[in-house]
């Protein structure tokens, strides 16, 4: 074989992959967004409109919408830092080998475990009469029940991995004689933190938040599930799919917008290249 | 912090002696295994002390404890008449360089040099001055905006150098500062500490491996071996008389005498450079041990040749000359030839 065929023996699949289905229902998504509904039918006709988006524009409800699954996905990730930093540096620097062994298991077992099942777990410990209430409702703490706090609890849950597991690394990457030398010329654990460790854990935080970020952006599961009332983007998107496809297709492209804006905006720190 | 450490001890200090360091019966273990050994050590103000012994010996994790980055199982640290034992490192008035110089990798040469004073909360301006002070005394003005990765090996050693000096410390500690270094910067900057040394009139303590490093360096050695101490003195001291066999062998070459052939019946060490070597047929004189031998082996080094003798009484001397014959006539010696060794018995060191 010469090399041309090599290299198309090399990249067949993985080509076919991306452009046929990974590209391909991507742009049928952007294109579908300009469709048309037949409003008698429900049949969706291709054509070109804007209505869709102007629908979404115009109606408030899609508006308050993004913007409550925008706060939710930023909590989120903000949650998963001020948890992840702390437990990565106390696994890294003070837990016993054979502690930060069971740590690392415990902080990595959500991704063992099924969507579903997480997402019960979560159910069964905020319903009403729930773990949460009769452990601590003695002490006059009433838990949050199912609405959005839940819902910023539960994804920080199912996502927390994707942030604590690639802080963890950078912390343990770092030269221990870099706490040392801080250490040394007077600094007290807080300033070390501050001026050494959160700026060279930066990229591995960055990297950690596009996760968070992004998949809390998506789901709709937890907010139907422990959620209450609480609406997020896929909510919408979901009850559209059949009803109404180029309604949902139009609306999909706002979730994917805040990636594109918060990859970009994260791009130049360079955080990037480390993932 | 260092603001506050810069206070002179207090007055109930019975002898308030800034820069002295005393470990008094210093012990540490990790797990089962013992890495120093109830240690006793008094370093005077001032002073130049290397402590010297192979990898494992315990030099490192003595001086990581008066650092204070590691806690003494048992034992005392008293840092200018100051017990420190249980002092955090933070609040020491000791400053380090490290082995691998430690630099924070993200933050400017200068704001390295500066970082001991931004945590002790001196003001940006007053910071400036200082780190250019500091940057010129190390002659490395030029680089005080790059970052460390943008510096040579020997640059970024000074600029270790500078960071830990500049908060003025009582004792400045030195762990294998040159062993990164290729032999010829090291030479140079071992002069460079020297006088930096000179200049600021600290204690140094000085963590090495390399004997010709300590021995040209320090006014004082401390030999380490297995977690212990096993002499201090000065250079001359510890090369000329060493008190035991690990010393005589760790410090360059040594003929290890056994008691019958010593002088005073007790085991001894002479350096091969005290052996003299002569032709077979002289007398032997006195206030020697002379043995006879045959040549076995001889080794050019360069300024010195040195011959390897089988002995009659069974032991291989080692004798070293200095090559001041002409240099392209061939040593008075060879392969195979009988000859004499001898030296004098006061040039003998008793080994315990």
């Amino acid at each position: 074989m010469n090399r041309r065929a090599q290299l198309s023996a090399l990249l067949a699949l993985p080509m076919l992959w991306l452009i046929g289905i990974y590209i391909f229902s991507l742009v049928m998504l952007l294109v579908t967004a300009f469709w048309v509904t037949d409003p008698f039918t429900s049949k969706v006709k291709p054509g070109f409109t804007l209505r869709n988006f102007e629908q979404i524009i115009a109606n408030p409800a899609y508006a308050t919408t993004s913007l409550r699954t925008l706060g939710i996905a930023l909590a989120v990730t903000a949650l998963s830092i001020l948890i992840s930093v702390p437990l990565g540096i106390f696994m890294a620097k003070v837990a016993s080998p054979k502690l930060r062994a069971i740590l690392a298991v415990a902080i990595t077992l959500p991704l063992w475990a099924g969507y579903l099942v997480k997402i019960l777990a979560m159910r069964i410990t905020f319903t009403e009469d729930g773990f949460f209430n009769s452990m601590l409702g003695p002490l006059g703490i009433s838990g949050p029940g199912f609405s959005i706090v839940t819902v910023v609890l539960t994804l920080t849950y199912l996502w927390l991995p994707y942030m604590a597991v690639p802080v963890y690394t950078a912390i343990r990457q770092l030269p221990p004689n870099l706490f040392d030398a801080s250490s040394d010329l007077g600094a007290g654990a807080g300033f070390t933190i501050r001026t050494v460790v959160l700026p060279l854990i930066k990229p591995a935080i960055i990297a950690g938040s596009i996760f968070t970020f992004s998949l809390s952006l998506g789901d709709y599961i937890a907010a139907k599930f422990v959620g209450g009332s609480t609406q997020m983007i896929g909510s919408i998107i979901a009850s559209n799919i059949n009803l109404n496809p180029p309604i949902a297709a139009a609306y999909s492209l706002v979730p994917i917008a805040f990636v594109v804006i918060y990859l970009v905006s994260v791009q130049r720190t360079g955080a990037l290249e480390r993932m | 912090m260092h603001a506050s450490a810069q206070q002179a001890p207090s007055p109930t200090d019975a002898a308030p002696a800034p820069g002295a360091v005393s470990l008094a019966g210093v012990s540490k273990k990790f797990g089962d295994f013992t890495a120093v050994e109830a240690l006793d050590l008094d370093v005077k103000p001032g002073e130049f002390l290397s402590m010297l012994g192979p990898s494992g010996s315990g030099k490192t994790t003595v001086l990581r404890m008066i650092a204070g980055f590691e806690n003494v199982t048992s034992g005392s640290i008293h840092l200018s008449g100051t017990d420190v034992t249980a002092v955090p490192p933070h609040a020491r008035q000791v400053n380090t360089v490290f082995q691998d110089y430690a630099l924070f990798p993200h933050f400017t040469i200068a704001e390295n040099v500066g970082y001991g004073l931004r945590v002790a909360g001196v003001s940006r301006a007053e910071r400036a001055t200082q780190v250019g002070v500091a940057l010129e005394q190390v002659r490395l003005s030029a680089v005080a905006d790059r970052l460390p990765h943008q510096l040579s090996g020997g640059q970024r050693q000074r600029i270790a150098l500078a960071r830990a000096l500049i908060l003025r410390p009582q004792v400045l500690l030195l762990d294998e500062p040159l062993g990164a270094l290729d032999k010829q910067l090291r030479e140079e900057m071992q002069i460079e500490l020297k006088q930096i040394q000179r200049e600021v009139g600290i204690t140094f303590i000085f963590v090495t491996h390399d004997q010709e490093e300590a021995l040209t360096l320090s006014d004082r050695v401390a030999v380490f071996n297995n977690g212990r101490v096993e002499q201090v003195g000065t250079a001359r001291e510890v090369y000329e008389f060493p008190a035991t066999e690990f010393v005589a062998r760790f410090l360059g070459l040594s003929n290890l005498i056994p008691a019958e052939l010593s002088a005073d019946g007790a085991q001894s060490s002479v350096r091969p450079e005290r052996v003299r070597l002569l032709t077979a047929d002289t007398a032997a004189s006195a206030g020697t041990v002379s043995l006879l031998g045959t040549v076995a082996e001889t080794v050019y080094t360069g300024p010195t040749t040195r011959f390897l003798v089988d002995t009659e009484s069974g032991v291989r001397v080692i004798a070293e000359r200095a090559n001041d014959h002409h240099p392209s006539a061939e040593s008075a010696f060879a392969r195979g030839d009988r000859v004499r060794v001898e030296w004098t018995t006061d040039h003998a060191s008793r080994i315990g």
